[in-house]
């Protein structure tokens, strides 16, 4: 409890401060969000699911935390564009933890469609909220009780009945800050019946200082829905971050994840996914690239509750030199989740003996007529086709490059939006060549 | 002729076995060598210590190539300098498509010899041309390199390869097994439009068949780690009467 602690006395000292700003359904669920956190403290590295993740260390530096909700003036325009070239997008910042809506979206929005601030909305019609807010993460580890305890912004996108976005939405969270900053964030999706939308969201921290966002994320897909939901992680080796996403699906909804890690320092990347309704289908696919000695954590877990849903699940990681990778898993198959169609697979590279792999896939299966199976490798790169590229004159480094590439490759393809898929194929190269070694701003426009 | 490709008294071991001990061989430029010999005998350990496979480590001996210590040179710089390698068993390279892979090694190649890269045009026009020299379909330059290929298709690739790479050194290293015989024609007249009057080839194999289509002009018989008898084609026919035994037996 040493380090959670110090954040308990701050909210107890602060409440009110951190309380005023805000709606008062987000201080409901706070006031519930912080006595768990106060119980339970950050979780310890002797639990199951931390095994290989020590995150309570990761709060050992004194943070600053903006409770006052002192706005960060910075200019947008000027200090970053990001931009997949050709990709139409509706764009909307958060600096820090705050919401900033971008002025330059030259297209209104369709009819009935909402990205804004969650505050704002929370105070304005709570209605819309009520039945959303923090429904799924409530049950989350300590980790999510800190951020419901301490947000006070985040974003809401909400997509109305029948609406169709051709535009991908694009979420673009930034750190920008001249002291080691702690920020919590707030996500809220909500899609309603048959409705369509693809989201990018890219998570960007080129502080040189250390900083620590939490990242709760919470998608509501009703009867039909469709939602292809794009994660990019480019931050420093100074960053922490703790995500955590919450997915939960009716009838015939379809939801395409994609997580990547370009850069990071710590992260931690929690994703839920419960299939509530016949016919749903879920597709999570993650890309973790480690050097140095970063850490990439991703857990999973695809909660079968109905019967005739399909769950597909690619991870893969590539690390290099002392970095470390931690995979789990979990298809969970209840009892009632017959003709359930379930696939996992995770593949792993070490390219060094210092790199580290814990991989742990998981099958729970409670029903009798199910179509299950999961694999996982962890190698090293074929000394064959190294040496076979070599007799073919492709000098070492660069058959390395390629063998890794073509490894990376299998998740970049599972990407629709065809500029996205094109811009990380050059990004996931440019970053193995060692031409992208920390974020510059965002290295999608770059 | 000028001498193309010196080995003096070439000992090398694997995992501290010694496999060749005491090779000695001249190509000269334009000739066809044909290395035959019963199995275990070293010919494939001759073939990988000559493009540099890091198994295999030379213990004495010097193998001089275009006047070069080739035995100094990466794997890479020696196939920039024009030696080739039919793969016995050519390697699945799952993800790297054949035109992905082939445009890296062209242009590395001519990165080697100071040249710029090939444009693309030029580029997918050569790779028709050589694509139609063996007969290669046109989708499987599309798919990653020998996977799920045949193995007449993975020995196709391998002569396409070589015509891509235009190689003064050209070693076929039993290009011939898991060859039916309209794949070992195809193949065989492949490298046979390949040769041009500076181009020498080794072909190792077993057999007498791919030397009916590909006329070696000397025949060396290696046992042993040795090259234990060198002669004309004529050797070849009498190989295939007597069988290696006799060899085996003088020595």
């Amino acid at each position: 409890m040493e380090y959670a602690q110090e954040y308990i006395d701050l909210f107890e000292k602060n409440r009110e401060l951190l309380e005023k700003p805000c709606a008062s359904l987000l201080n409901a669920e706070r006031a519930k969000a912080f006595l768990k956190f106060k119980n339970n403290g950050f979780p310890g590295i002797k639990e199951e699911n931390w095994l290989h993740t020590n995150v309570s260390k990761r709060f050992a530096a004194d943070y600053g935390m903006n409770l006052g909700r002192i706005t960060a003036n910075i200019d947008l325009q000027d200090t970053f564009t990001c931009d997949v070239p050709n990709l139409k997008t509706y764009r909307a910042y958060i600096v820090n933890d705050s919401f900033v809506q971008d002025e330059k979206n030259e297209k209104p929005l369709p009819n009935g469609v909402i990205i804004g601030s969650l505050n704002n909305i929370a105070t304005n019609t709570p209605t819309l909220l009520e039945p959303y807010y923090n429904r799924l993460a409530e049950r989350g580890d300590s980790t999510v009780q800190f951020n419901t305890a301490f947000v006070q912004e985040g974003i809401v996108i909400y997509i109305p009945r029948n609406c169709e976005i051709e535009e991908t939405i694009q979420i673009v969270a930034l750190l920008h800050s001249n002291v080691e900053m702690l920020n919590n964030r707030r996500l809220l999706i909500i899609m309603e019946e048959n409705s369509k939308a693809s989201i990018l969201l890219c998570d960007h921290s080129a502080s040189k200082l250390q900083t620590l966002s939490t990242a709760v994320t919470e998608i509501f897909m009703a009867r039909g829905a469709s939602l292809d939901l794009y994660e990019l992680e480019e931050t420093s080796a100074q960053n922490t971050r703790l995500g955590n996403l919450y997915v939960h699906q009716d009838g015939d909804s379809r939801f395409n994840h994609s997580n990547i890690t370009l850069t990071n320092g710590f992260t931690r990347n929690y994703i839920e996914v419960e299939l509530e309704g016949k016919g749903a289908e879920t597709n999570i696919n993650g890309l973790a690239i480690g050097d140095k000695q970063q850490h990439i954590d991703n857990r999973t877990l695809v909660d079968h509750k109905v019967p005739h849903c399909t769950s597909n699940e690619l991870y893969k990681y590539i690390l290099d030199e002392e970095s470390t990778g931690v995979f789990a898993g979990k298809m969970l198959i209840r009892t009632d989740a017959q003709q359930t169609v379930s696939q996992q697979t995770n593949r792993n590279l070490c390219l060094t003996t210092c790199a580290h792999m814990y991989a742990q896939p998981q099958l729970e299966i409670y029903a009798d007529d199910v179509k299950c199976s999961h694999g996982s490798t962890v190698g090293q790169l074929d000394e064959n086709a190294l040496f076979y590229m070599q007799q073919r004159g492709i000098p070492a480094d660069e058959a390395r490059h390629l063998l890794m590439y073509a490894f990376a490759g299998e998740v970049i393809e599972n990407i629709k939006i065809d500029t996205l898929r094109d811009r990380l194929h050059l990004l996931v190269e440019k970053r193995f060549r060692g031409e992208l070694n920390h974020c510059k701003g965002c290295s999608l426009c770059k | 002729m000028e001498n193309l490709l010196e080995i003096k008294n070439l000992h090398a071991t694997i995992d501290g076995k010694e496999i060749l001990k005491g090779i000695n061989l001249t190509i000269k430029s334009g000739e066809v060598h044909a290395i035959m010999g019963p199995n275990g005998s070293g010919k494939s350990t001759l073939s990988n210590v000559l493009v540099g496979h890091p198994a295999y480590t030379v213990t004495e001996g010097e193998i001089i190539y275009k006047g070069k210590n080739l035995l100094e040179l990466a794997p890479e710089e020696r196939s920039h300098e024009g030696i080739f390698l039919s793969f016995q068993y050519p390697v699945e390279i799952a993800g790297v498509s054949i035109t992905n892979f082939m445009r890296a090694a062209i242009n590395a190649k001519r990165k080697y010899l100071g040249e710029e890269p090939m444009n693309a045009t030029e580029f997918l026009k050569m790779m028709r041309e050589k694509r139609a020299l063996v007969n290669l379909d046109s989708k499987l330059a599309n798919r990653s390199v020998n996977e799920g290929f045949s193995g007449g298709e993975k020995k196709r690739n391998e002569i396409f390869q070589m015509a891509m790479l235009e190689p003064t050194l050209s070693i076929l290293d039993e290009t011939d097994s898991g060859l039916d015989i309209d794949a070992l024609r195809i193949v065989a007249e492949g490298v046979n439009k390949l040769k041009r009057e500076d181009t020498s080839s080794i072909v190792i194999t077993h057999y007498q068949r791919l030397l009916d289509y590909i006329k070696p002009d000397i025949v060396h018989i290696l046992y042993n780690g040795k090259i234990v008898k060198t002669a004309g084609p004529e050797l070849v026919m009498e190989l295939e009467e007597r069988g290696y035994d006799w060899i085996k037996n003088e020595n």
